[in-house]
């Protein structure tokens, strides 16, 4: 990459000594395939016409900008409102219910363009696979999705919207049987179909060109934002939050941001059940740089370099890597990464409930949690924005929590009554 | 490929050193005229002890090249079978030096035979380059086979197998271009590993006609040597691939042999038994057909 270029503009197949290409010689053609009509479809107005016609009328785009100064009140301690203020961009809104749209109608236009007539995607929470199974019904491709078994078991209910899409949901029964896993059996499928399928991967990690590519198909969360931000404030925020698994929601939003010096980047990761106790999700305080999945990035290892397995409450959050380009950022110092752990994700979550009446996903309720230890951090060191303004924190609110009622209700245990309590067990495949 | 040609013994390397998996494939060529034997196992299983018995039973029975796998937790391009063991050696604990002690086991044992480690990449980088190629080299490795590193990424062991002599094995496809096929003939040395069939590795029914096809275009690519994989399950299929094949690569078929129930002494009796059979198919693939 060159000096005078724009760190919002830096591209594949390496982000500073993160990302590459580490996968068989079989899919390097589909790779180079799939590069070419990337970049012919960015040069083509039509394509950008029909994304964008598809995220105004079809995704609801662009998505709201919420303030919610009552969750806000929360940084600051004492409950004085005022010197916090939170922002929420609402990808959660998007159709589907969160942000992973964006990247799943450009890929599929791209497939119309490639002339494939197949696609498969890996999928975590479900929310990846609810939108593939979506962009699949919508343009008439046949569509596998290849989900943990653990995970179908905790996003039960996003195992029968993508049925009712009309995909094929593959329970993985190896190893760990979460995301790692299923990524790994949607490559073995692309291995072995890649002639007629696309994989649809679903955030900024993989092989060359999926990093850079999925980041492009996100980056408008980040440019509606910054302009929101401006409108509504008169200013740029102070800080910008995401939480990150594979890291796409983050980057699409960071993204905006990245050379602007004064918006410091914070992305929040799975802290499990804190990283000392060795049950996290999080690359950065606990683990290092390694190959997993066709990109050199942080990763979760061991001296052998064998993947150790990651945990957190929610599933869209549990895995091992992360995106080259956070990889970039961290080692860069652009952006900030810290772990949040699954008491202090669950206690935003209800937070948010109860002071907004906004019900987010438990992966964005990470998110939310570091925006009130940023808040409270900022309050602490009597930080504000310029000429005293309130310190401003715009959070990316990436998805809702309907995926997740039943994990929250277990983990406040709210439903007393044995009767309800036997549906959500039934409901999540236990019963 | 650039040095298959060299001698054997270079000025100065002893006698007893790993044998070059390209000159051991012209010389069945060109003394036997027949394609080599490869043969997969991982390290590990069902544990260490028993995995070097295994191996040593491919060597005792006719296996010319050894193809030994490093266990690895998520191995993309393994099929169920190869998984199922690997799991196993990793839950037993294995550890990536447990193959340099299998590999100085084996070449005590039989001299004649090239051993290959076999490895996602993620476990070398983790152990060093550069340290994994000597350790490998002082063990009487002959060279590694990386399933999911491609030439352009080798830089770092590229530059380690050309200082210690190591073979190193690339993979090609049936969907591999010919700028790529060339690509990765120039950088590989011993061998070009053919993935003839589309797909992870395991037992099929029928072994394609795109497999010869592709080693006719690696080896018009500039490949001096092309071994194929992922496939050959029978004596009879090893014979069909061995007339224009230099080497039969067998994996999924042996591995199976040693999975299930039975006792340790009768798994490995059925893969001996397995391993003749291919043995005695690669001796008689071109016997009626001349040289190819």
């Amino acid at each position: 990459m060159s000096l005078a270029e724009r760190l919002a503009d830096v591209t594949g197949p390496y982000f500073g000594e993160f990302g590459g290409r580490f996968v068989p010689e079989a899919l390097i053609a589909a790779l180079d395939e799939l590069e070419t009509e990337y970049a012919k479809a960015a040069g083509d107005p039509a394509f950008g016409a029909e994304l964008a016609r598809l995220h105004r009328e079809y995704t609801g785009r662009p998505s709201p900008l919420t303030e919610v100064p009552r969750f806000a009140a929360h940084a600051t301690g004492d409950g004085a409102p005022g010197s916090v203020r939170v922002l929420l961009k609402r990808e959660d809104l998007n159709h589907t219910g969160s942000h992973k749209i964006n990247n799943v109608l450009g890929q599929a236009l791209l497939v119309k363009r490639m002339g494939k007539r197949r696609v498969i995607a890996e999928t975590g929470a479900g929310q990846h696979g609810v939108a593939t199974a979506t962009a699949a019904a919508l343009m008439d491709l046949e569509c596998v999705i290849y989900m943990g078994e653990e995970d179908t078991r905790r996003q039960a209910l996003n195992v029968a919207r993508m049925r009712l899409l009309g995909a094929e949901v593959v329970p993985v029964t190896a190893g760990t049987r979460t995301l790692k896993d299923a990524i790994n059996e949607a490559l073995r499928d692309w291995v072995t179909n890649v002639e007629h399928t696309h994989y649809v991967l679903g955030t900024v990690t993989g092989p060359h060109p999926f990093p850079e590519m999925v980041r492009q198909f996100h980056r408008i969360i980040g440019e509606e934002a910054r302009g929101q931000v401006l409108e509504r404030t008169g200013r740029l925020p102070d800080a910008v939050a995401a939480c990150v698994g594979g890291g796409s929601n983050a980057l699409g939003i960071f993204n905006a941001f990245l050379d602007d010096e004064g918006v410091a980047l914070y992305g929040f990761e799975a802290g499990g059940e804190g990283v000392e106790s060795g049950r996290h999700a999080a690359r950065f305080s606990g683990g290092s740089p390694g190959v997993l999945h066709g990109a050199r990035s942080y990763l979760l290892q061991d001296d052998d370099g064998q993947t150790r397995p990651s945990h957190s409450v929610s599933a869209g959050l549990d895995y091992p890597s992360v995106g080259p380009a956070h990889s970039w950022l961290h080692d860069l110092g652009r952006a900030e990464y810290e772990p949040v752990t699954d008491d202090e994700a669950m206690e935003a979550f209800r937070l948010l409930c109860r002071t907004e009446g906004i019900i987010p996903a438990i992966e964005s309720a990470h998110a939310l949690a570091g925006a009130l230890k940023l808040g409270r951090r900022a309050v602490a060191e009597a930080r504000t924005g310029p000429d005293g303004a309130p310190y401003t924190v715009l959070v990316n609110l990436s998805g809702r929590g309907d995926k997740d009622v039943a994990t929250a209700a277990r983990w406040f245990g709210l439903l007393d009554d044995g009767v309800a309590a036997q549906e959500l067990e039934k409901m999540e495949g236990r019963g | 490929m650039v040095s298959t040609s060299a001698p054997a013994a270079e000025p100065g390397r002893a006698t007893d050193v790993a044998p070059r998996s390209g000159d051991l494939i012209a010389r069945l060529r060109d003394e036997e005229n027949r394609p080599a034997l490869v043969g997969y196992l991982p390290v590990g299983f069902p544990d260490v002890e028993r995995s070097v018995e295994a191996l040593l039973t491919l060597t005792d029975n006719g296996v010319d090249v050894i193809e030994l796998g490093i266990p690895y937790s998520d191995p993309v391009m393994d099929g169920l079978v190869v998984q199922e063991a690997a799991q196993v050696a990793l839950d037993g604990g294995v550890r990536v030096t447990h193959v340099f002690e299998a590999v100085r086991r084996i070449r005590e044992h039989a001299p004649h035979v090239a051993v290959l480690v076999m490895t996602y990449w993620n476990p070398v980088l983790r152990y060093g380059v550069r340290d994994f190629a000597t350790d490998l080299a002082a063990a009487g490795g002959s060279g590694l086979i990386t399933p999911d590193l491609i030439p352009d990424e080798a830089g770092d062991w590229i530059a380690a197998s050309d200082e210690l002599g190591l073979d190193r094995v690339f993979l090609v496809a049936p969907s591999s271009t010919p700028d790529r096929l060339a690509l990765t003939a120039r950088a590989s040395r011993g061998f070009v590993y053919a993935a003839s069939l589309m797909g992870v590795t395991g037992v099929r029914a029928k072994v394609g006609d795109r497999a010869e096809r592709l080693v006719t275009d690696t080896r018009a690519a500039g490949a001096e040597h092309v071994c194929v994989g992922i496939g050959v399950s029978t004596g009879a299929q090893a014979a069909e691939v061995g007339r224009w094949a230099d080497g039969v690569i067998v994996g999924s078929a042996l591995v199976r042999r040693l999975l299930g129930d039975d006792p340790w002494e009768e798994r490995l009796r059925n893969l001996a038994e397995v391993t003749r059979d291919l043995a005695s198919g690669v001796r008689s693939a071109r016997a009626a057909h001349g040289a190819h």
